[in-house]
């Protein structure tokens, strides 16, 4: 018996549909059991466990493995910055403590309110733009200290439903890796990543 | 002269280059038609001729890579989305301003392979990109290039995107088949040493680069002949370098093979910020042995002038340090970040990665000691035999070999720097931190076995009580 809302469960059917076998579903499910509560309880990992047909200690396995899937509480914000080489090179570490000493919270902890987490990260893939922040994994290139506490102050404040990259960008930004060019309308509402493979056209029409 | 290919696209039309529309009205989709009508070896024959090498890291032939393709079905493709080096963000930008580009390299490459299932590994940290390439195959599949009957023919092709969980190691094509199969992202003891044997569900794989498949539209439309004629270097083709670090323009380039180091980041690259010297360079990722002026400027960037000096060009991407920079802090965020992605399988490299790290730490923060840098040297020894490049292996995968590369620069180039911060108590160049904002914090000097694991993975800058317990989780957990 599922303790998934029947949309979750629909999602979760394609998801499963798009492979060959089952097992293979675990990571996306793991991020819809995530987006079920807000982090990945016990209770989810045996959830999964049952759709993908394996014991919840072989769902731990996997999920204890990756970074991403939080076994404890996290903010409605994760604020996630880049101390890898390239950001390091330009000032990544001063990002860190700017944002730990603006939010209060030190690496790997959460404020009182459940609004905030704090992580330093390796490589982001923003090089090009370092130092680099990512809220819910959207992504801010150029950051300084200054703008790091301004986004603590702005997540605070504005509480924003859904943070996006492109609005992030232009408060807290600036150099770039590339030319994003192209405006995004999506973004994330939760501390994991704003993408669930749809399955295709066809099968979202059929369903 | 530079042509583009890849990255032409983007530059000309930079409003909707991720469009269906636009791509086929810039040619896009011809060639994964007419690839239809090809058999596969006149396919393997084509990629191999162009000379095209994978741009994962390895540089390994594709039309080889291919041929290799075990007789048994079904057989799958896996495109490598997964870029985790530190210094690369290439495929970052193909995927979100091109990704037409590269499911048409999906299609041609399940096609020659007879492929009827293929899966895109986006990194986790890549919500963003996965969307984009999402889209794009709703798009295809709307309009019958993806699904059953692809153009109209009777081949069925399935494309599905997954994502990762965070995990650098899952780079590494059996770590990735692994985490695709539902699995820890660990790599598999070769043999099978190779994924066209044994791979995904023990089915016959391809695993390839996104920026590889993403030629094979071009190379199929102007004939490997032309392809292989782009430049007069022996390596064919453009090639995708990200440049980042000191230098006045960072960013994405994509240049013919057989510029020399001293073009790229002078010309291309603008110089060194504020006119300051350039110390030294990594050619090839996080994982590459590092270059410095005096030795390596003029020398051609391809894959095999950089094999004969040491090094590798790997996933392209160039991380350059100016004069200021501090080599021990620069060399510590190295090997922290291969202690931190180890997946742990191999003792050499999970109690190599975290010691040199804790090592390098004491060095930078004044309780080096002056047989440190010889401690370093024998313990990267003990993961990667005798220091040599390529890599004499200890460990499964190449990763662990991977983090000896700074200490082969820190003995070669610099040593009098790492002593200088034995005998003075610690570092004195500005280095990173002259940014402004908060004093960096420097960790408590660990006393024992127990904080020092505390501080390896744990913050920058807080005692060792501050931090939670579980702290080898990160790379999985050890």
């Amino acid at each position: 018996m599922s303790h998934w809302s029947e949309a979750t469960q629909e999602r979760a059917r394609q998801i499963i549909s798009r492979y060959p076998e089952k097992r293979s579903a675990v990571m996306p499910l793991l991020y819809l059991a995530m987006a079920e509560e807000g982090f990945l309880s016990d209770e989810g990992m045996e959830e999964v466990a049952d759709w993908c047909d394996i014991t919840p200690a072989q769902v731990l396995s996997v999920a204890s493995f990756y970074t991403m899937y939080k076994r404890e509480r996290v903010g409605r914000y994760l604020i996630s910055c880049c101390t890898s080489i390239s950001c390091m090179l330009l000032g990544g570490d001063d990002v860190l403590h700017a944002v730990e000493d603006e939010s209060g919270v030190p690496h790997g902890e959460t404020d009182a309110e459940g609004d905030i987490s704090v992580e330093h990260v390796e490589c982001i893939g923003a090089c090009g733009g370092a130092p680099a922040v990512q809220v819910n994994y959207e992504l801010i290139e150029g950051v300084t200290p200054g703008k790091g506490r301004e986004l603590v102050k702005w997540l605070r404040n504005a509480r924003p439903e859904m943070v996006n990259t492109d609005e992030m960008q232009q408060l807290f930004g600036a150099k770039r890796s590339f030319d994003w060019a192209i405006p995004e309308k999506d973004g994330a509402i939760g501390p994991y990543p704003a993408f669930q493979p749809l399955g295709t056209v066809g099968s979202e029409a059929e369903a | 002269m530079t042509t583009l290919l890849i990255t032409k696209r983007m530059s000309e039309h930079p409003a909707d280059s991720h469009t269906i529309e636009r791509y086929e009205a810039t040619g896009g989709y011809t060639q994964a038609k007419r690839a239809l009508g090809l058999t596969r070896d006149e396919l393997v024959e084509e990629v191999k001729a162009s000379g095209l090498l994978g741009r994962g890291g390895a540089a390994f032939s594709a039309g080889l890579k291919w041929s290799f393709l075990a007789p048994a079905r079904p057989a799958y493709l896996i495109i490598n989305a997964d870029e985790s080096e530190p210094g690369t963000f290439k495929d970052r930008q193909l995927l979100e301003r091109d990704p037409h580009q590269m499911v048409e390299g999906i299609i041609i490459t399940a096609v020659a392979n007879e492929v009827h299932h293929a899966f895109i590994y986006v990194r986790g940290e890549y919500p963003k990109p996965a969307r984009r390439v999402q889209q794009a195959i709703d798009e295809a599949y709307a309009r019958g290039y993806l699904g059953n009957g692809i153009f109209g023919s009777d081949y069925d092709l399935e494309l599905t995107v997954h994502l990762g969980g965070g995990a650098y190691i899952c780079g590494e094509e059996t770590a990735l088949i692994n985490s695709l199969e539902g699995l820890r992202g660990e790599p598999r003891l070769k043999p099978p040493y190779f994924p066209a044997a044994k791979g995904l569900y023990m089915m016959p794989t391809i695993v390839n680069n996104v920026e590889t498949v993403s030629n094979l539209a071009h190379i199929l439309a102007m004939g490997a002949n032309q392809y292989s004629g782009l430049t007069d270097s022996a390596d064919t083709g453009t090639f995708m370098m990200s440049l980042s670090g000191h230098v006045n323009k960072p960013g994405n380039y994509e240049l013919p093979h057989g510029i020399t180091w001293r073009d790229l980041i002078y010309d291309v690259g603008g110089g060194i910020r504020e006119g300051k010297n350039l110390k030294t360079w990594i050619p090839g990722g996080a994982s590459a042995p590092w270059f410095i002026p005096e030795h390596h400027i003029d020398l051609e960037i391809t894959k095999d002038a950089t094999a004969a000096a040491g090094s590798m060009l790997g996933s392209g991407a160039v991380i350059v340090m100016d004069e200021d920079t501090c080599m021990v802090r620069a060399a510590e965020r190295i090997v922290r970040f291969f202690s931190h992605e180890s997946c742990g399988q191999c003792t050499p490299c999970r109690e190599g990665t975290t010691w040199m790290e804790m090592i390098l730490r004491r060095i930078e923060n004044g309780e080096g000691r002056t047989v440190d840098l010889d401690l370093l040297v024998d313990v990267s020894d003990g993961i990667s035999v005798d220091l040599a490049w390529p890599p004499k292996m200890t460990t499964i995968c190449p990763l662990g070999p991977s983090a000896v590369s700074p200490i082969i620069a820190l003995r070669d180039y610099f040593r009098d720097e790492v002593q200088e911060h034995v005998t003075r108590g610690g570092c004195w160049l500005p280095g990173a931190v002259k940014s402004g904002g908060a004093t960096p914090q420097t960790p408590q000097t660990p006393q024992t076995l127990r904080s020092l694991q505390t501080e390896s993975a744990g913050t920058d800058g807080r005692s060792s009580e501050e931090v939670t317990p579980d702290l080898h989780r990160a790379g999985g957990d050890k």
